[in-house]
């Protein structure tokens, strides 16, 4: 399988002709024809690419790897640039993670998206965002990878203005593909490194050549000196920072929740967003040799993990509660590849992409039982109405906070151990980061749990409450308080079929993966070979020695601080929404500055739109109208002409005012010019 | 050398004499005749072309399909065609374009019809003129001929302020063009009587002579690419040219700047060119940056691509300066690519325009829930113009960008910021344009594109789209002569 090149090309090219299909057949059809042709064609090709990807893991896992050219892009200055896969087990699993979450999501849009006009357009964009990542992850070289990286963030792009009509839509994207933009110019510098140094962009090459320059030192500014591999990591990490949603360039993320459910849990929260993650795993030979690149990594992603937490304990909003939620885990993830835990930091990346998948289509179907209410202060008491939701909501919710047993217990916990034990400068930051993370992890995962699932039914506070909105509510979306939300007198009620089914076949992994793989991924041969860790760097050490079982490591894990700390989270969210919800508004009202500065995201956003937007449309009028149309014009080409004008009073009489007569004595002038100087050279 | 080929003749005289035929064609009654016959000429012109491509050789840099016959033995001057692999690409693109711009013009273009055709045809052969001469005289006759065509289509054809585009144009074009021929003429005289550019490539010069060489060169090619600061006649001549004169203008015309700088400056001032090299980098990064800033704030949709040109030939002429082979092949591959994406850009204004006739960002907004097959095609443009990977659009940016970076670290730096504003103007326009609530009554009633309107896009996106998954084949062409210009380009001419 794994030998057979056209098998492999089949797997990110089934997606890509299902896309093409639907995209431009669906609306051939009379309407359910059309939508059910769109749906069948893309399902038929995740379905194949996923069994096809387990045929390849069951390779992978055997110990088969491949790495070869597909063909060539093109050739310059003797330099070849080449599409090509490279398939070891990193890639086979992100294929999997990709194809199954993927085809999971494309059942749950039948039903999610069924009353919407964009229904085939939806079923085009997911499964070419599938084609996009698969090239993504399946890429032996930086250009595909670029090529990956940018093709997912134009479908994030389509699919967060998807809902065109929408203002906040449509900024939301521009904004998540400009960010995203900021992120790929550090990605394209450090590319452009690698290929200045190195003359290559194949990942193989670039492993082995860059040994080579160790020791080489670039001076961008004379007397700045900068290590040529820190250079060169750093730049990469600032494209995974806006892929992956890092600090300072997350801030696009909690908007893309203007998008449909289903891709924020495939794109905004599964796959895409890990795709920083994954390069990083993917360049371990580049960062193990640059520590300071791994402190900066393990800088950002602390902060990122501790303080985006913070943001979703004040969020109203459930899908910005998730969102948060994801950023925050993402962090996590940065964290552990900053102490060069890589394979751990995919083990997370995993488990994951499979609770947080199931978190959001969770969410997405509470949405759709409330009838497009997403504010969690009109629901409660959910789980009479939606059992199979609430049910797998809850187990997601426990892998989320870490729960002995659950996957992220296993993933999140080698995590902090691994933390725990490096050595690299900032680690003890990040320590505490991680940790405290914890606690508000549990506390706004079950706030919002409690919230949805439990207590009073809020429904028709939401009619009482409209007239008198306050407007105060900058995440939610008001068009859909405008026009959704339950009739009143009206209960939620359970989803159809093709939604529940795939919460429940995320939930088994979501239970089971992480005891399940733990002891290959982490300490066994499974990333042999693939990533890197210098021995100096081996955090997981200490882990890997007291390591003894998945159960004995999930007992030990009810005696850790941790542990004690998500109870903790998980209890006080039950005494503040389920006891003694006065608390928390007396919290909001004490510390009513601290609770603006979270509701107003730390002033970023505020920053960034007075910076960076207003500030370029500013010096674009500042340099347009003065230079361009005071200088340059004014004074010099009108001056000219003005001049010009003065000598040409003389000789009016040839300004007939018809464009044929300049033509003609333009071409008699040329010829008397030449004519002249003919005769000068004779 | 052979004199056997003819084709190059054909590119050129094919289309002129098509035009010529269009002229006569002028009474009310024969418009569709005049539109049938021009159109029939328009794609012979690129059949003519297509041996071209055909027979290519990619191994070799010497010129092809070489022409030459004694013109004016008096003055030793000759009727010499021949392409490399740095002009080839350009003939088959001019031919090409013109196409689009006579079918964009079918049902649009309803004033002196047949005039109106006739002077792209003939400005088309002129342009394969330029691109194919190999005598400096002949060159410079297409050269200063090809703005008559163009003047006509701006000055008739055009906007209210048509005529200070014109003279602004004539201005800015007239200075240079003269230190060019007096350039031309020294050289003449240094090569003891010769007009014919290769010999100008081989006859050694001192510094100063270099320099003043360079410079005359420069005035007349950097008014063309347009380089900043002298950058200023382009939005307003696009603003006034009809759909199909800024077509013509961005797509090709612009290129006629840069080739120049690869078939004259470069080789016949290698030492001059070096030395100048910071300087001519400077302007160009200054373009990238400066451009895409004052693209960002245009109210007018045209004014903003004029300026995205701008803003994208400045990568041309940075990977030129560059000297190495990213560089050079990434500015020919970007010229090219540019060709398509800007011809693509204005059509797609020119579809608005013709239904609602302005070109205000602010007169739109939500176009896409009237026009939606309309939006695909703008949306995918909009995203090759802000360099997205698998559109032409990257292509050329990133193979600079590498060439860049091998030679300066900061120069990719300020490259790159294009990937930020060259989104930034792209897709804000887009937003504003093509997507949310349906803005007024002009938009609700828009239809959606035609077929004819939808093919002409179509056949560009392919091209787009194709150039961005396999430039190989482009850039296979360019080696070899690009290669052989470096090497003539290294080595001193002062001796």
């Amino acid at each position: 399988m794994i030998e057979n090149k056209l098998a492999l090309l089949a797997i990110p090219l089934l997606p890509l002709i299902g896309a093409l299909l639907a995209g431009f057949l669906g609306n051939g059809f009379a309407k359910p024809v059309g939508r059910a042709f769109a749906h069948s064609v893309t399902i038929l090709g995740i379905a194949a690419a996923f069994v096809l990807s387990l045929f390849v893991f069951q390779d992978v896992s055997a110990g088969k790897t491949f790495n070869g050219s597909v063909y060539t892009w093109l050739v310059t200055g003797g330099i070849k640039l080449e599409v090509g896969f490279l398939i070891d087990s990193l890639t086979a699993t992100m294929m999997l993670v990709v194809t199954f979450v993927s085809l999971m999501v494309h059942v749950y849009t039948i039903g999610y998206m069924k009353d919407d006009d964009g229904y085939t357009r939806f079923f085009a964009y997911i499964s070419l965002f599938t084609f996009a990542m698969l090239m993504l992850v399946m890429s032996n070289n930086f250009l595909q990878l670029f090529f990956g990286w940018e093709a997912v963030g134009l479908v994030s792009y389509l699919l967060i203005g998807f809902w065109y009509k929408r203002p906040t839509a449509i900024k939301a994207n521009l904004k998540a593909f400009l960010v995203n933009r900021v992120g790929d110019f550090g990605f394209l510098l450090g590319i452009g490194l690698i290929f200045a140094y190195f003359g290559t962009l194949d990942y193989r090459e670039t492993f082995a050549l860059a040994q080579n320059f160790k020791e080489t030192i670039i001076e961008p500014i004379p007397g700045w000196q900068w290590s040529l591999i820190t250079a060169i990591c750093i730049g990469l990490f600032i494209g995974a920072m806006g892929k992956s949603a890092q600090f300072p360039l997350h801030v696009w993320l909690p908007d893309s929740m203007e998008g449909p459910t289903p891709i924020s849990a495939l794109i905004h929260a599964a796959t895409m967003v890990t795709a920083g993650i994954f390069m990083v795993a993917r360049m371990s030979p580049l960062f193990e040799m640059s520590e300071t690149a791994l402190s900066f990594v393990l800088i950002i992603g602390a902060i990122t993990a501790l303080f985006m937490g913070f943001l979703g304990i004040v969020q109203n909003d459930i899908k910005r509660v998730v969102a948060y939620s994801t950023l925050s885990q993402l962090g996590y993830m940065t964290v552990a590849l900053g102490v060069s835990a890589y394979s751990v930091a995919i083990f997370h990346l995993m488990t994951h992409a499979f609770f947080k998948a199931l978190l959001f289509l969770g969410a997405g179907s509470v949405i759709m039982g409330m009838h497009h209410n997403q504010d969690m202060r009109y629901m409660g008491g959910a789980w009479r109405y939606m059992k199979i939701t609430w049910i797998t909501s809850l187990i997601g919710s426990l892998a989320l906070i870490g729960t002995p047993f659950f996957s992220g217990f296993y993933s999140k916990d080698s995590i902090i151990e691994a933390v725990k034990h490096a050595s690299i400068p900032g680690a003890g930051i990040a320590y505490f980061a991680v940790v405290a993370g914890v606690f508000v992890t549990a506390f706004y995962s079950f706030r919002m749990y409690f919230l949805v699932f439990h207590g009073k039914e809020r429904y028709d506070d939401l009619h009482a409450d409209k007239h008198g909105h306050d407007g105060h509510d900058d995440h939610a979306d008001h068009a859909d308080h405008e026009h959704h939300g339950l009739a009143k007198g009206e209960k939620p009620h359970e989803s159809p079929w093709v939604v529940t089914l795939p919460l429940v076949l995320l939930a088994i992994p979501s239970v089971f993966i992480g005891l399940y793989t733990i002891q290959p991924m982490l300490f066994g041969e499974f990333f042999k070979g693939v990533i890197t860790i210098y021995p100096t760097h081996d955090s997981l050490a200490g882990l890997r020695s007291h390591f003894t079982s998945w159960a004995g490591m999930a007992v030990h894990g009810f005696q850790t601080v941790p542990f004690w700390f998500a109870a903790a989270g998980v209890a006080l969210a039950w005494y503040f929404y389920m006891k003694r919800p006065d608390i928390p508004a007396a919290i909001k009202q004490k510390f009513s500055a601290v609770h603006t500065l979270l509701e107003n995201k730390y002033y970023l956003d505020t920053f960034n739109e007075w910076a960076f937007a207003a500030g370029a449309r500013k010096l674009g009028s500042a340099l347009w109208k003065f230079g361009d149309v005071t200088i340059i014009d004014g004074i010099m080409v009108n001056g000219t002409a003005k001049v010009i004008g003065w000598f040409s009073g003389v000789a009016r009489v040839v300004q007939s005012g018809y464009l044929y007569t300049y033509a003609f004595w333009m071409i008699l002038g040329v010829f008397v010019l030449l004519s002249l100087v003919f005769l000068k050279i004779q | 050398m052979q004199t056997s080929s003819y084709i190059l003749s054909l590119t050129i005289w094919v289309p002129i004499i098509a035009g010529i035929l269009v002229l006569f064609l002028n009474h009310e009654s024969q418009k569709p005749m005049a539109r049938a016959v021009a159109l029939v000429g328009s794609i012979l012109g690129l059949l003519v072309a297509i041996p071209l491509w055909v027979g290519f050789d990619n191994a070799s840099a010497a010129m092809q399909f070489v022409e030459r016959l004694v013109w004016i033995p008096r003055y030793n001057i000759h009727y010499a065609l021949g392409v490399d692999g740095i002009s080839m690409l350009f003939v088959l693109l001019n031919s090409f374009t013109t196409i689009l711009v006579i079918a964009a013009s079918w049902e649009v273009i309803q004033e002196k019809v047949s005039q109106y055709l006739a002077s792209f045809l003939i400005m088309s052969g002129l342009i394969n003129g330029v691109f194919a001469a190999t005598d400096a005289i002949l060159f410079y006759l297409f050269f200063e001929a090809m703005l008559i065509p163009m003047f006509l289509i701006i000055g008739i054809w055009g906007g209210p302020r048509r005529v200070y585009a014109a003279v602004k144009f004539f201005l800015y074009t007239l200075l240079g063009s003269l230190l060019m021929l007096a350039a031309l003429i020294y050289l003449y005289n240094v090569t003891n009587g010769s007009f014919d550019i290769i010999d100008y490539h081989r006859v050694p010069l001192g510094i100063t002579a270099q320099t003043l060489i360079f410079l005359a060169f420069f005035a007349s090619f950097a008014v063309k690419v347009p380089m900043w600061p002298v950058h200023t006649w382009l939005p307003d001549a696009h603003v006034e040219a009809p759909t199909g004169g800024s077509v013509i203008l961005a797509a090709i015309t612009l290129k006629i700047g840069a080739y120049g700088f690869l078939r004259f400056n470069m080789p016949i001032a290698p030492d001059a060119s070096h030395a100048l090299a910071g300087f001519m980098i400077a302007l160009s990064l200054i373009a990238v940056v400066y451009i895409g800033l004052v693209a960002l704030v245009q109210a007018d949709m045209k004014k903003l691509v004029a300026y995205s040109s701008i803003s994208h030939m400045g990568f041309v002429t940075l990977g030129f300066f560059l000297f190495n082979g990213q560089g050079v092949e990434g500015g020919l591959v970007q010229m090219i690519s540019h060709g398509f994406i800007s011809a693509a850009m204005f059509l797609c204004i020119g579809v608005l325009y013709d239904r609602v006739h302005s070109r205000e960002i602010s007169s739109y907004g939500g176009v896409v829930n009237t026009m939606p097959k309309f939006a695909f095609f703008a949306v995918l443009f909009a995203m090759a113009n802000s360099g997205l990977p698998a559109t032409s659009g990257f292509v050329g940016e990133f193979m600079v960008l590498l060439g860049a970076m091998k030679v300066n670290f900061w120069f990719a730096f300020v490259a790159s910021t294009t990937l930020i504003l060259g989104a930034a103007y792209s897709l804000w326009m887009v937003k504003r344009v093509i997507f949310g609530e349906i803005a007024n009554d002009n938009v609700r009633t828009l239809t959606d594109i035609n077929a004819r309107e939808m093919s002409i896009l179509a056949v560009l996106a392919l091209l787009v789209l194709f150039m961005g998954l396999y430039p190989k084949p482009f850039t296979d062409v360019m080696h070899v002569s690009v290669d052989a210009l470096l090497k003539h380009v290294a080595i001193s001419k002062i001796n």
